[in-house]
């Protein structure tokens, strides 16, 4: 059952992610990259992740990507956008991404002795009992990896202060 | 602790499909119901009778609607981008219809096979579990904005992400001092922190998290006064516009039971859920399969737990509507003043406040319990004081009492006073002479 499952949600996000490259229209192209999204969330709770798969749907599907729709809908994107997608470069740049994937994928299927093996399962399930399904991710996240957890937040903000800033000196 | 037996997995496969089917049918009745509550409710705030022909008071209302609306004609407007258009209203209803599902709605309920928990689904990510499913049902209506291709249709669409995405944020942050108090995120949980660990309904410890959450959810549901989506004096009916028939239904049915959710789960979140107050006798928990900590389980108990959660639960429907009919709608830039420039960083700053109330009290070794839960009280009280009394002062949210705006409107009025027959000393105009 649940490898039919996993199947199936494979399958999903695949095609979703297929449907986002080949849309013709930027909205539905988004419409499939949400639909890839929860699929991955799907296949994240298959492998009894429950909470990484719920902030996965909140904050990609739920919250980036709608805000992504808004941008689309409201500048009207999508009249010039097919040269982006031509000529050599394009072909040049594809080749290139598709082989590193290639090349990952290959390493991840012959490596031997994955963290499955090693009884991730039994680790996963020993964390949600003696935590809850958010202790176990927020005790190591705050406890063994805070430092790490704060340099991505003050990069975030860095960020989100530089977009502040470069708005700001177009008005 | 109290050993009732767990149930064999046929048994739970039995029960968990029983309670399935329970649980939609009483939701989709209870939707149509409330169809015709409405229509009441409002006919009653305007003075009017509301539906009342068919059948006994129009409880036979809901049937004739849906039969109308089955047997309608499907339109697709032209140079609509079809798959979407009907893709839409099924991405609207299935995430309204699926939320109910962790919702606990009474007490557990021994029966000669095990215990049966009532709750559908007792998932361990709990609410997280309803927040992420209500994100995804704003592709539902942005979807049939988009594809309806009708100007007023994409921008109720436009409309509902923006004030989607506004409102979760502050939806979010206004639950995060219940999961701080409880320590955990599922539902049950939340029940028993309300009537064991603290003791107190979380409306009075996390007041000012209980009326940010109810606004946030009014504008979740996309009711007034934040319909925004659908203003029908600025865009026909928005979103649906071009939908007619059981796909407008299916619209319809997704706002309502997304409403019933949206009242269950303040009910839960801050009411105590399924609680039966100042009665120690309900309070449970299951702990592990079968084993119940607290009182004894009883049917009658489960019974009366579960009209104590449908009074609540109603309550909170009847608040949607009394508001609907009663306050007119914001516009637009009042919506995103107040979700972006009052909401988030109320909200924000009640879980830094929080936060550092439980640290304190952690550290100073306060038990868990009726204390705990009264010092949250007194903090709450004196942060919802300060909020209104020294930092907003009137600005966003004042009482019903007479504006300065009154005095103002007085002095023309006297000045024409003046004019007819006998002057009179009016402070800062001349006196007009006599004839």
């Amino acid at each position: 059952m649940t490898t039919l499952l996993w199947y199936i949600f494979a399958a999903l996000a695949i095609g979703g992610g297929v449907g986002m490259v080949m849309g013709r229209q930027p909205v539905a192209s988004l419409l499939s990259l949400v639909l890839t999204f929860f699929s991955l969330a799907a296949i994240y709770i298959l492998l009894e992740a429950h909470f990484i798969a719920a902030v996965q749907i909140i904050v990609y599907a739920g919250a980036i990507m709608v805000l992504f729709l808004f941008v689309i809908m409201l500048l009207n994107l999508g009249h010039d956008y097919r040269a982006d997608l031509r000529g050599l470069a394009w072909i040049v740049v594809g080749s290139v991404s598709a082989g590193v994937i290639g090349y990952m994928l290959s390493r991840a299927l012959t490596t031997e002795g994955a963290i499955v093996d090693q009884g991730g399962a039994e680790m996963i399930d020993a964390a949600l009992r003696n935590h809850n399904a958010v202790g176990a991710i927020a005790l190591p996240m705050f406890r063994d990896y805070v430092v790490p957890f704060e340099l991505t937040a003050v990069l975030l903000l860095v960020a989100m202060v530089g977009a502040v800033l470069l708005a700001k000196r177009r008005v | 602790m109290h050993e009732v037996g767990a149930l064999s997995p046929t048994a739970f496969l039995v029960s968990s499909a029983i309670k399935v089917i329970a649980v939609f049918t009483v939701v989709m009745v209870t939707v149509a119901m409330l169809t015709l509550l409405e229509r009441r409710i409002s006919a009653w705030i305007q003075d009017r009778l509301g539906p009342n022909r068919v059948g006994p008071f129009g409880l036979l209302q809901p049937i004739a609607d849906g039969l109308k609306n089955i047997l309608k004609e499907e339109t697709l407007p032209a140079q609509a981008s079809r798959f979407y258009f009907i893709l839409a209203p099924m991405i609207s209803i299935i995430p309204a219809l699926i939320t109910f599902s962790v919702v606990p709605f009474a007490a557990p309920l021994p029966t000669p096979w095990g215990l049966v928990e009532m709750v559908v689904a007792d998932i361990p990510i709990g609410i997280l579990f309803i927040i992420a499913l209500t994100s995804l049902g704003v592709y539902g209506i942005v979807m049939a904005g988009w594809s309806s291709n009708n100007k007023y249709a994409f921008l109720g669409g436009m409309r509902a992400s923006a004030q989607l995405i506004s409102y979760e944020v502050s939806l979010g942050l206004s639950l995060i001092p219940v999961f701080m108090v409880v320590g955990n995120v599922t539902l049950p949980q939340v029940v028993w922190a309300q009537q064991e660990g603290i003791g107190l309904w979380f409306a009075l410890p996390l007041g000012l998290s209980f009326f940010l959450f109810v606004i946030s959810a009014f504008a979740e549901t996309n009711r007034l006064p934040f319909d925004m989506p659908e203003a029908e004096s600025e865009l026909v009916t928005g979103y649906h516009t071009e939908y007619s028939s059981m796909k407008f239904s299916m619209f319809f049915i997704a706002e309502y039971s997304n409403m019933l959710t949206a009242s269950a789960l303040m009910a839960t979140l801050f009411l105590g859920g399924w609680d039966i107050p100042f009665w120690k006798g309900d309070n449970m928990v299951v702990v592990a399969p079968g084993v119940v900590q607290g009182a004894e389980p009883h049917v009658l108990k489960t019974l009366l737990t579960l009209l104590s959660f449908a009074v609540k639960t109603a309550f909170f429907i009847v608040l949607y509507m009394w508001v609907r009919w009663t306050v007119p709608r914001f516009r637009y830039d009042q919506v995103m003043h107040l979700g972006w420039k009052v909401m988030l960083p109320v909200a924000l700053a009640y879980v830094l406040v929080i936060a550092v109330t439980i640290l304190v009290l952690d550290s100073i070794g306060l038990p868990y319990g009726l204390g705990y839960g009264l010092v949250l009280t007194a903090v709450s009280v004196a942060v919802t004081a300060v909020f209104l009394f020294i930092i907003d002062r009137d600005r966003v949210i004042s009482g019903a009492a007479p504006r300065p705006e009154r005095v103002r409107v007085r002095r023309p009025a006297e000045r024409a006073l003046v004019v007819e027959g006998e002057p009179r000393a009016v402070p800062g105009y001349a006196r007009v002479p006599a004839e």
